[in-house]
């Protein structure tokens, strides 16, 4: 008896190419290779693409611009939406300049300044006109809405969802409790003094 | 005006911001009329993304209309009704010249890695996103096009990323005529890739998710036998069954990051950001096709390190394909096949919500609430 694996046949589809053809809308519509835009990956002509410059002219303001160290120079145009600042920002710059993209701590301090970037906001939250809602922005209310039981029945990661809080509160938990100890260490030492 | 701004991991929020303005002079300033919700945004949405900053603007997916240009713009107007790849690129260098948009490398600063992409993080340039009522689209003349009148909004929105990500996996590929084809992951970039692997020739097309509501997507609108791995023990072995123990043709990784099934690369991957992403569904593509097939992938995945068997794939001889979609090249194809009826993106939208109700529809999008699987954004006024 032959069996499939072990032998040089490949498997008989289930349908054959008419039957799929009167089944699938637009069935084989590209079987030929050269229908397919993305067929060869790349295709050299210049002219394709509309651009009518070699090199573009250069946006304004580069000087400054934090830059992977793997580019030779500010790319011609880059964006500009929340420039560095604070701590954060320093860790960010840093990151750029000691370390290219091959290195993890490129990356981890670059994840590790979106966390220091997320303790700034919410202390310049508290002295701004709009302070920071978790409640609102965590968008909790389309549980009100969404079925939230039988949305996640069959499903095994309603689960892991339960790591979520974990995740998003442990850090404060573990900052204010760190604080509070602190806090209380300090009081200890004046006390005792 | 107003946009959507990023606060922290799992937190956003619609407040004021100055209009982007021209800062290049082929920048075009776009007032937003239909934004969606990527499957990729939650990856910034959940803190995964390195440089990801409190104040940023999401939205890869819009499309709209355009409200100034700069003096150097000729191919488009005041008044136009465009739709905008969610690649930022210059269309002239090295890479561009030779159709790779998605790997521009004019246009961010931030990484050599990436090329720039509408708001999503500085990693990919630091552009602001089009979840918001005006954005800045650089490069006018190259990346936007006219969207055709006989093409309604909500299909042109779904063509700047998800379904010219799907048809773009499914050509990844590299299907013939017969093969095998198995997608991981019924989202919106899955039921595409499916629904583009019949166009290529596929003799099967087997999804594989977990979300009941998703899986029945998958058989509907993409015609595709379904798999649960809620409900499969070992999805590599009944994948293996299905496949008369040889092993798909062609599988194709359209989950990402993000990836359920499998607790230790979820907690290290996802939860605690210490792998760009939990490769469990990449690990199972490559432990379900067969040896010398094709792995297609274009789930996103962060820059930092991920815990691939690239051991198996060396071992099974794979050709592993992927990339960010360079969206433009694939539209002319797939405007042929919507007009002729081959296609419908829309026949996936289950949610329209108002911009300031965003939040809501992060969660509900997040946490797969009300059987969500594709959410379009309309801003006030659009």
């Amino acid at each position: 008896m032959s069996h499939t694996p072990y032998v040089a046949d490949k498997p008989q589809p289930r349908e054959t190419s008419d039957q799929l053809r009167a089944r699938i809308p637009g069935w084989g519509a590209d079987l030929d290779p050269a229908d397919r835009p993305a067929v060869p990956r790349e295709r050299y002509d210049p002219g394709a693409s509309g651009a009518r410059w070699a090199f573009p002219d250069r946006q304004e303001d580069a000087a400054g611009r934090e830059r992977s160290i793997e580019h030779a120079i500010v790319t011609p145009v880059f964006g500009t939406s929340c420039p560095t600042k604070g701590v954060s920002g320093v860790v960010r710059r840093y990151a750029y300049r000691r370390f290219s993209e091959g290195r993890a701590a490129h990356w981890l301090l670059l994840m590790a300044a979106d966390r220091v970037d997320v303790v700034e906001s919410t202390l310049g939250s508290v002295m701004s006109r709009h302070p920071n809602n978790p409640a609102v922005e965590s968008g909790l209310r389309s549980e009100l809405t969404g079925h939230p039981v039988a949305s996640r029945r069959g499903r095994s990661d309603w689960r892991h969802q339960v790591l979520d809080p974990a995740v998003v509160a442990g850090p404060w938990a573990a900052g204010a409790l760190g604080a509070a100890l602190g806090t209380r260490a300090v009081l200890r030492r004046l006390r005792g003094r | 005006m107003r946009a959507m701004v990023y606060r922290g991991p799992y937190r956003i929020r619609v407040e004021e911001k100055p209009m982007p303005r021209i800062e290049h002079p082929n920048d075009a300033i776009i007032q937003v009329k239909l934004a969606a919700i990527c499957g990729s945004d939650l990856h910034l949405y959940h803190g995964m993304m390195p440089d990801t900053r409190v104040g940023h603007t999401f939205g890869h997916e819009f499309i709209g209309v355009v409200h100034e240009v700069g003096g150097s713009v000729q191919n488009l107007k005041v008044g136009d009704r465009v739709m905008v790849p969610f690649n930022v690129y210059c269309g002239s260098c090295y890479f561009c010249a030779r159709g790779l948009y998605s790997n521009c490398h004019n246009v961010n600063p931030n990484a050599t890695a990436v090329g720039g992409i509408y708001g999503y993080s500085h990693t990919c340039g630091g552009y602001d996103g089009g979840q918001a009522e005006f954005v800045r689209v650089p490069f006018a003349d190259v990346g936007p096009a006219v969207i055709p009148d006989w093409m309604e909004d909500e299909d042109a929105v779904l063509l700047t990323d998800a379904l010219a990500t799907g048809y773009f996996g499914a050509q990844l590929g590299d299907i013939r005529e017969g093969d095998t084809v198995v997608v991981l992951g019924a989202g919106p970039v899955g039921l595409y890739a499916a629904r583009s692997a019949w166009l290529m020739g596929a003799g099967r097309v087997i999804v594989v998710d977990q979300v009941p509501e998703r899986l029945e997507k998958a058989r509907t609108f993409a015609y595709a036998e379904t798999i649960s791995f809620r409900e499969t023990p070992d999805v590599v072995v009944r994948l293996k069954k299905e496949t008369d123990y040889l092993g798909a043709d062609v599988v194709i990784d359209a989950v990402g990051a993000e990836a359920d099934g499998n607790l230790t690369q979820l907690v290290t991957g996802t939860k605690l950001k210490m792998q760009g992403g939990s490769p469990t569904a990449l690990n199972w593509a490559i432990d379900s096709v067969r040896k010398g097939g094709t792995v297609s992938v274009m789930g996103a995945y962060g820059p930092i390190f991920s815990a691939v068997k690239f051991g198996d794939a060396l071992n099974k001889g794979l050709t592993l394909r992927m990339n960010q979609c360079p969206v433009k090249r694939q539209w002319p194809r797939l405007f042929e096949h919507i007009r002729n009826g081959y296609l419908k993106p829309s026949d996936i939208v289950t949610h329209r919500i108002p911009l300031e109700h965003i939040a809501e529809g992060y969660h509900m999008f997040s946490a797969k609430l009300d059987g969500c699987i594709k959410t379009l954004v309309v801003p006030e006024g659009a």
